[in-house]
């Protein structure tokens, strides 16, 4: 028997996109091609080479040439932005789709948890889901027998478990959804991003489970975008960056990596960012941060002021807009948001190309690195948005006189207070 | 329900465990025609059972009528029929009396029909589990279909009422009748099987099943009998709807009608016995790229 699980070889896949819309087209052509699609369609069908029905020119590779191996009991973080191709590795790994390149071996019973509560039926039982759910996760009968009790305990839910999970709050429907997908016990287990759900108590749960799992000794593969999960959990962890392995290693120094490279330098432009959505009539094109004497930056000092510089684009003639702007710290927590609609601002005459800045006069934020997402909105359509438009850190600290600040775990943001103390002792 | 569940864990425990083998998977992308891989499908059975299961449980949930509706669609169809088929138009019968005649085949039909507008939809509506979990993914329609036997038989307890009412006592024909459900249940999935696939590509799929039925109804000697066609080798031919197999095999278990279908059902299950295979393989050819497309 040998010591590995996973083997991963030059594994590629190809996903097929859309065509891009042609601008004009005359009724004539239109007409011509609803008539004649039809067909076209059906003779690629019954060739079985339909790929949807969608035109087929556009492609673009989720996953390129990843190649790496996972040894028995280890424990590996995946890491990397939107669209880097962590969900599709899992994807490939779990069955549910295939390569188009390169192959994948995997030597035990796998387990894939890429969502809880797959397969819940509104209309059942808690206990009726538990086992439905149970078989959809590949747990045998006598496996779920065995559990049963455990899996509602650890729910909470023995009060309700014959009552139809349509009448379970939200909490209660996670909690249970979880407990299942937590007594799977396979030697590999395949997990995406499911400790993303729930309040902070489930999720803490959820770790903890997470983390017993880790040690008993089994193999896991875990994609998160909560970089203190992954520190916590896995010793190894690899970086995904445009579907290519662009780190594999200890999981201190890849995250650090990560962070580090998630935007370099000062100045970010944006013009090409694949990372965005929205309809684009409007668009941001560059965003800096400047410090106190405004200059570009990408360290900032807390309690002194700050500007965001935004430049955008605007190519559908728009008057007005509205644009916001949320600071999110490095466990990906929103610590604030920045909007012109909450300061009552509004952008008259935007012209083809503007540019708009964003005044914090005294930076409330501890210590740390620090991710910024822009939004753009015209009548509440939103044109851009931006993820990661913008990374800074914040280095030192004058909020308080003193230059002390708090311990990050027990702040995300600071806030200007007064003390005052009197003496109660009236005898 | 969960009570049987347990019952069977015995059973379950005293087959032996392979833990220590160490099964290995190699994924990689599939080139042509691919096997069917039915003995994963085998090993999935409880899977299976569980969605045939929540199926049956789910079905009829929030309405008023419950499981009644099984009954109310063939048996008002056949006081429709009668009225006009058989009053009206004077439609021959075989000497059966034609509510009974029509009946008897309206309820195969039904169980037919039933499996084919839902499972063509059934990979589908299940869209989510598809995306998001593996399991070989021809139990999503086998289950679909299967479910239907339970609204089956809610109806043909129905058609034994009516053969007790018309004191009609079957022959020893009555044996052969498993194989005509498993006829049924085979021409259902065999067309299941090709426009479920097709229809995570094509929606189009979704909008052809109610005319496919309808033209597919009136093609079948339900509302008539075959043997308006006179020429036996045209009436042999008629068998390659193999729902006409069906029909007439009904009839003769039941109801004792004296027509002989036994070239009709040759040919019917050989049909049927085309129709699944080639469906399975159109299936598994069109199964990679499930998760990508629907």
């Amino acid at each position: 028997m040998s010591d590995i699980a996973i083997r991963v070889e030059h594994l590629s896949k190809q996903y097929h996109i859309g065509r891009k819309q042609e601008k004009y087209r005359t009724l004539r052509d239109t007409l011509a091609e609803a008539f004649v699609a039809p067909f076209r369609r059906a003779g690629r069908l019954l060739r079985g080479q339909a790929t949807g029905a969608a035109e087929l020119s556009e492609t673009i590779w989720a996953l390129r040439d990843v190649s790496f191996e996972v040894k028995r009991g280890e424990v590996i973080g995946i890491i990397g932005r939107n669209g880097a191709g962590k969900s599709t590795l899992l994807k490939i790994l779990s069955r549910i789709t295939e390569p188009t390149e390169g192959y994948a071996e995997i030597h035990g019973r796998v387990g894939s948890l890429l969502e809880v509560g797959t397969g819940f039926h509104n209309e059942l039982t808690g206990r009726e889901n538990i086992y439905l759910n149970g078989a959809i996760l590949g747990m045998k009968r006598a496996e779920i027998d065995r559990k049963f009790d455990e899996i509602v305990a650890f729910a909470e839910v023995e009060k309700f478990i014959d009552t139809p999970v349509k009448h379970y709050s939200s909490g209660m429907y996670l909690r249970l959804a979880f407990a299942v997908a937590a007594h799977l016990e396979p030697e590999i287990l395949l997990v995406d991003e499911v400790l993303a759900v729930g309040d902070a108590a489930f999720q803490k749960k959820c770790l903890g489970k997470m983390e017993d799992v880790a040690q008993e000794g089994r193999t896991v593969l875990f994609v998160s975008h909560n970089m203190s999960a992954v520190q916590a959990l896995c010793p190894r962890t690899i970086l995904l960056r445009q579907g290519q392995v662009a780190l594999d290693g200890p999981t201190e120094s890849v995250v650090r990596e990560y962070l580090a490279n998630l935007t370099e330098g000062a100045e970010q432009a944006l013009e090409d960012n694949p990372e965005r959505t929205g309809s684009g009539g409007v668009y941001l094109t560059a965003a800096r941060v400047l410090d106190e004497t405004h200059q570009p930056t990408r360290h900032l000092i807390a309690g002194r002021p700050a500007s965001f510089e935004l430049h955008y684009r605007n190519l559908i003639g728009a008057k007005r807009a509205n644009v916001a702007m949320t600071i999110y710290n490095h466990l990906g927590i929103a610590v604030t948001n920045c909007d012109t609609v909450l300061t009552g601002f509004s952008v008259e005459e935007m012209g083809p190309e503007g540019i708009l800045t964003c005044h914090i006069p005294n930076l409330p934020f501890p210590i740390g690195q620090y991710y910024v997402a822009v939004a753009i909105y015209v009548n509440g359509k939103q044109m851009d948005l931006v993820p990661n438009a913008l990374v800074f850190d914040v280095d030192s600290s004058t909020f308080f006189k003193n230059g002390r600040t708090p311990k990050v775990r027990y702040c995300a943001c600071m806030v200007s207070h007064q003390w005052q103390h009197e003496t109660t002792n009236h005898r | 329900m969960l009570k049987s569940l347990g019952r069977r864990t015995a059973a379950d425990m005293l087959m032996p465990s392979r833990a220590d083998e160490v099964p290995v998977i190699r994924i990689e992308p599939s080139r042509g025609w691919v096997s069917l891989k039915l003995r994963e499908l085998w090993e999935y059975r409880e899977l299976l059972y569980f969605l045939v299961w929540r199926d049956v449980k789910v079905r009829y949930k929030q309405t008023v009528l419950g499981a009644a509706w099984a009954i109310i669609q063939p048996f008002f169809t056949m006081v429709v029929f009668s009225l006009f088929f058989g009053k009206l138009a004077k439609m021959p019968s075989d000497g059966i009396p034609y509510p009974i005649f029509s009946y008897a085949a309206l309820v195969p039909w039904s169980f037919f029909s039933r499996g084919l507008n839902q499972a063509s939809n059934s990979l589908v509506g299940s869209a989510r589990l598809i995306k998001k979990v593996y399991f070989p993914r021809l139990a999503i329609p086998i289950a679909t279909v299967l479910s239907g036997v339970v609204d089956f038989l809610l109806a043909f307890l129905v058609l034994l009422g009516m053969m007790l009412a018309y004191g009609i006592v079957p022959t020893i024909n009555v044996l052969w009748l498993p194989f005509f459900l498993l006829l049924a249940l085979i021409t259902s999935l065999g067309v299941s099987l090709w426009l479920s696939a097709m229809n995570v590509q094509f929606r189009d799929v979704r909008y052809t099943v109610p005319f496919i039925t309808q033209f597919w109804l009136f093609a079948t000697p339900i509302a008539y009998p075959s043997s308006l066609i006179e020429n036996p080798w045209l009436r042999t031919l008629y068998g390659i709807n193999p729902m006409t197999g069906v029909v007439e095999g009904f009839r003769w278990a039941l109801l004792g009608a004296n027509t002989a279908p036994g070239p009709i059902v040759a040919v019917s299950s050989l049909v049927a016995l085309a129709l699944l295979v080639s469906g399975a393989y159109y299936f598994r050819r069109m199964e990679r790229t499930f998760a990508d497309v629907v």
